[in-house]
């Protein structure tokens, strides 16, 4: 039981219109394992999450979640599916009349009877793991960036997921509150016994907390390994992505500029790579 | 040339249309079943009941006293010339009961709490907050649209009733003391010529029928509005209009079936 990977992704297409969000994408998540998505904004990131999640449904492929397939279940599993399932939202989507401790407190209410003693207790608990047990009596418009990510983090794994979606979990937030929200997502993992998709473009923040990676880039998988063999990657792709560069495969210069561009005398070199 | 550009334009048009109705009527079904799954919070509902109800009240108060008063003025000049201003009473109760009461109670709860409504859920879509409500395992429709939905459903009808029972004092305000209609023939009037059942109840039946659908509307425009605060900004804006004229074209249909 415990070798089969908590999510098995095939042959994944899924495309809005005519545009391919995601063409033929296949990965997997090992049980226990922080899994890493990375790849340019626009790319098709979130949408996986959302795949993963049973929010959209793919135009071929298959996901598995715990061998279920999000698509094609009744709503019903589905919600007792997601009853084992924690997302962290890239803007924290705290529900903002409610205080620090009922949105934690939000999903536990919402599914279980549980003694008001009790609940109290599993609140704080996970409002003390994420290092915001004094703030519990805040609401959301007090907190500053770093501590809603915190307080959605807490919310997002107080029913003990088996499976943590993250979604640009660093974005917006200073360079303390991004190892805070690392550091987070390591521990958490690990004290659960859960597994996590953080879906990322930080580079640095990423590779320091996940055991294997993927990179994304047009809707396809152009690179995957664990962060050390991604490093040492010959994709061309993958190397302009991880070093930032600005030109490369994927071309400073918006395509459709090509004639402004050379009228106003810029080289577009990358252009010429491209087409050779 | 002139064929080439309108009929496709139409089936655009329908083709666009159609499907939202269709979306829109599944979502006024998923709301108004809530109740009886168990995913439906009578404490949330009570609070919106309320919460709707005040948030109109003073509005309502006010609109419903110069609305009477203006009544008693106007009824007044129209009665006098037949020597009839014993029937004011009359006048100006059936006016409120049948009529007046429930369209303007309407008109301003799709104002005041209806574009609330709106920029609230709208609002919440924007902020992903009803996004992570789903990711909870929690059913938007039944936690946060269905109590809003039966919430209006009930809260229209209250108002329309303290409505009617402000503006029949402000009409009356104006036609005793200060037009010198005697008082006893004002409420001896009304009362022999009002009826419960044809006058009171399909007033409120009214009520509930406009509460129903500016809800629905209200709430329809915010899950459905473009999640940026531009598209929130005009949902909210599309949400008054839009329940504004249904209101106006329902009372139509309804007064013409109950007559």
């Amino acid at each position: 039981m415990s070798t089969v990977d908590l999510v098995q992704i095939e042959g994944l297409h899924f495309a809005r219109g005519s545009h391919a969000v995601l063409d033929g994408v296949s990965l997997r998540v090992p049980r226990g394992s922080i899994v890493s998505v990375m790849g340019a904004s626009g790319g098709g990131k979130t949408t996986l999450l959302n795949l993963v999640a049973g929010r959209l449904h793919p135009d071929s492929g298959r996901v598995l979640v715990d061998r279920l397939d999000p698509a094609t279940i009744a709503r019903q599993d589905l919600y007792r599916l997601r009853q084992r399932m924690g997302m962290l939202f890239q803007h924290s989507a705290l529900f903002t009349d409610l205080t620090v401790f009922e949105n934690v407190a939000f999903p536990l209410r919402r599914h279980f009877r549980l003694p008001e003693s009790l609940v109290r207790k599993l609140v704080l608990m996970k409002l003390e793991a994420v290092g915001l047990r004094g703030a519990a009596g805040l609401t959301p418009a007090e907190l500053s960036g770093g501590m809603s990510r915190r307080v959605a983090l807490a919310r997002a794994v107080v029913m003990d997921p088996h499976l943590i979606l993250y979604d640009e979990p660093f974005t917006g937030l200073d360079p303390i509150s991004i190892g805070i929200i690392a550091t987070l997502v390591r521990r958490l993992n690990d004290a659960l016994g859960a597994s996590s998709i953080v879906v990322s473009h930080d580079v640095h923040e990423t590779f320091a907390i996940a055991d294997y990676g993927y990179i994304l880039a047009g809707g396809k998988i152009i690179a995957e390994g664990t962060p050390d063999e991604l490093r040492a990657s010959g994709s061309p792709l993958a190397q302009q992505f991880l070093s930032g560069r600005p030109d490369g495969p994927v071309p400073f210069h918006y395509p459709s500029a090509e004639g402004f561009a050379a009228a106003m005398g810029i080289h577009t070199g990358s252009r010429e790579n491209q087409h050779p | 040339m002139k064929e080439d550009f309108l009929i496709p334009s139409i089936g655009r048009t329908i083709r666009e249309t159609v499907p939202r109705i269709g979306m829109a009527t599944r979502f006024l079904a998923g709301s108004l079943t809530a109740p009886i799954r168990r995913d439906f919070s009578f404490r949330q509902w009570l609070r919106q009941v309320f919460g709707l109800g005040v948030l109109s009240l003073a509005l309502m108060v006010v609109a419903a006293f110069f609305t009477g008063m203006v009544l008693g003025f106007q009824g007044y000049y129209a009665l006098v010339r037949f020597g009839a201003t014993s029937a004011l009473g009359t006048l100006i109760a059936l006016s409120l009961l049948r009529e007046l009461g429930p369209v303007l109670t309407a008109l301003l709860f799709a104002g005041r709490a209806g574009s609330a409504l709106t920029a609230e859920i709208g609002s919440m879509k924007a902020t992903e907050q009803l996004d992570a409500m789903e990711m909870m395992a929690v059913n938007p429709l039944a936690w946060v649209v269905a109590p809003r939905l039966w919430g209006g459903i009930f809260a229209v009808p209250i108002l329309c009733v303290i409505f009617d029972l402000v503006g029949i004092f402000g009409g009356y305000l104006v036609s005793v003391p200060i037009l010198g209609v005697d008082g006893g023939t004002f409420w001896a009037q009304m009362q022999a010529n009002v009826s419960f059942h044809g006058d009171i109840v399909n007033g409120l039946i009214k009520a509930v029928c406009f509460g129903l659908v500016v809800t629905w509307i209200a709430t329809w425009q915010g899950f459905s509005a473009h999640p940026t605060a531009e598209g929130v900004g005009s949902a909210t804006t599309r949400s008054v209009v839009m329940a504004s004229l249904t209101v106006l074209g329902l009372d139509f249909i309804l007064t013409a079936l109950l007559f």
